[in-house]
């Protein structure tokens, strides 16, 4: 059968978006100016949310410029999302992180996830019968209603030069937390400090957003983070420690990469 | 286990410029887009350049050979000339890290989930190989 499937390809956010389409559409005009439109509100988030972007709305709720009361319904909604995720993961996610001597707002935690998962239902709704891989900075989510095979996922080494396996998914997200590339490490909320136990976490289930904080607070959660993750259901957990040694949850199906 | 002890040390040079930094220039083959073609079982292999891109280091742009919607084969046609510490390291880098990403196209992969995947490594990725094939 020909295998109709077509990429597109975005730099937003400091992370690359990878949006591939399998179907019949494929490469239609439609298709294109779908995709170009969720683009186009992706780098509308990043001007809300940004941190590195001093006139962003996060940056001037930080500066005391802008209150919360008058921030985009955007701004209040991730916040709200915040709480929920704060409550779920008993405190080892949040977005107000200790920094110095105060308590900064950095929802770039929460963002990736929610911005990815926003944008695929968009691209879902707009395109029947077509089959989608979205992967925003390595935070994928994908569908299959073109009835197309498995996507296959791989998981890369938490230092980015080989596979620890690939995941077959027709539906659902896999999101994978670490150390990144330069710099930015994530920080317990609790305390400030940088978990240093593990070396990188990816949690696949139905949802980007959760599979995102699952993962971020499976990381600084550490020494349990498996049996911690094997308690959230519809929900598995791929965990490497900092020594390499990797463990994953029981209903997790890695294949050999 | 050669290739990735070569990539470790081509990221090192990487992440320490020189004031030496130049674009060496290898000329293009003739460009054959599109590539949609060689995504289809039995086609014929497909040569694609990629658009130069400029990075931090310099321009950077990858010629690659597609068929049955993998990528065969993979060389740097235009890259910057970097020196570390009067070593020269320069186009010979990049077939290196090349192998490696044509290795890792045996796995068969449709994208890639990881913690170190950001803007300025993508030049050279897994997931921009996977896209280059199917853009």
């Amino acid at each position: 059968m020909l295998e109709v499937r077509k990429a597109f390809v975005e730099q937003i956010m400091g992370l690359p978006i990878s949006i591939h389409i399998r179907g019949q559409a494929a490469r239609a005009d439609a298709t294109a100016q779908l995709v170009n439109d969720v683009f186009a509100d992706l780098r509308k988030v990043d001007e809300l949310f940004s941190t590195y972007r001093p006139d962003s709305q996060v940056s001037r709720i930080n500066a005391g410029t802008l209150r919360l009361d008058d921030a985009d319904s955007l701004v209040r909604e991730i916040l709200e999302l915040a709480e929920l995720a704060h409550r779920l993961t008993e405190g080892l996610f949040s977005v107000h992180l200790p920094a110095d001597d105060s308590i900064r707002l950095d929802p770039s935690g929460l963002v990736k996830g929610w911005a990815a998962q926003r944008a695929f239902d968009r691209l879902e709704a707009g395109l029947a019968k077509q089959d989608i891989c979205f992967n925003a900075g390595g935070d994928v989510v994908v569908s299959t209603s073109a009835g197309g095979p498995p996507w296959r996922i791989g998981i890369e080494s938490p230092d980015g030069t080989g596979l620890l396996g690939v995941l077959e998914s027709s539906d659902g997200a896999v999101a994978t937390s670490g150390v990144r590339a330069r710099g930015t490490h994530l920080i317990d909320p609790r305390d400030g400090s940088r978990p240093e136990f593990l070396s990188q976490v990816s949690v696949t289930g139905p949802s980007l957003i959760w599979a995102d904080v699952l993962a971020t607070a499976a990381f600084v959660r550490g020494p349990d983070a498996v049996s911690w993750l094997t308690a959230h259901p519809g929900y598995e957990g791929l965990v490497v420690d900092a020594a390499g040694t990797v463990t994953r949850t029981p209903g997790l199906d890695l294949l050999p990469g | 286990m050669l290739a990735l002890t070569s990539i470790g040390a081509i990221l090192l040079a990487v992440a320490y410029p020189t004031s030496r930094n130049q674009i060496g220039v290898v000329p293009p083959l003739p460009d054959s887009r599109p590539v949609a073609a060689a995504g289809r079982p039995g086609a014929r292999p497909m040569t694609v350049t990629g658009d130069a891109v400029l990075t931090r280091w310099g321009t950077v742009q990858v010629q690659i050979v597609v068929q049955n919607g993998r990528i065969t084969q993979s060389r740097g046609v235009r890259y910057p000339n970097l020196n570390l510490h009067g070593q020269a390291l320069n186009g010979s880098a990049i077939p290196t890290l090349n192998d490696q990403t044509v290795a890792r196209q045996s796995a068969h992969l449709d994208t890639v989930s990881g913690a170190t995947i950001t803007s300025e490594g993508y030049i050279g990725s897994l997931q921009s190989a996977i896209d280059s094939a199917h853009l």
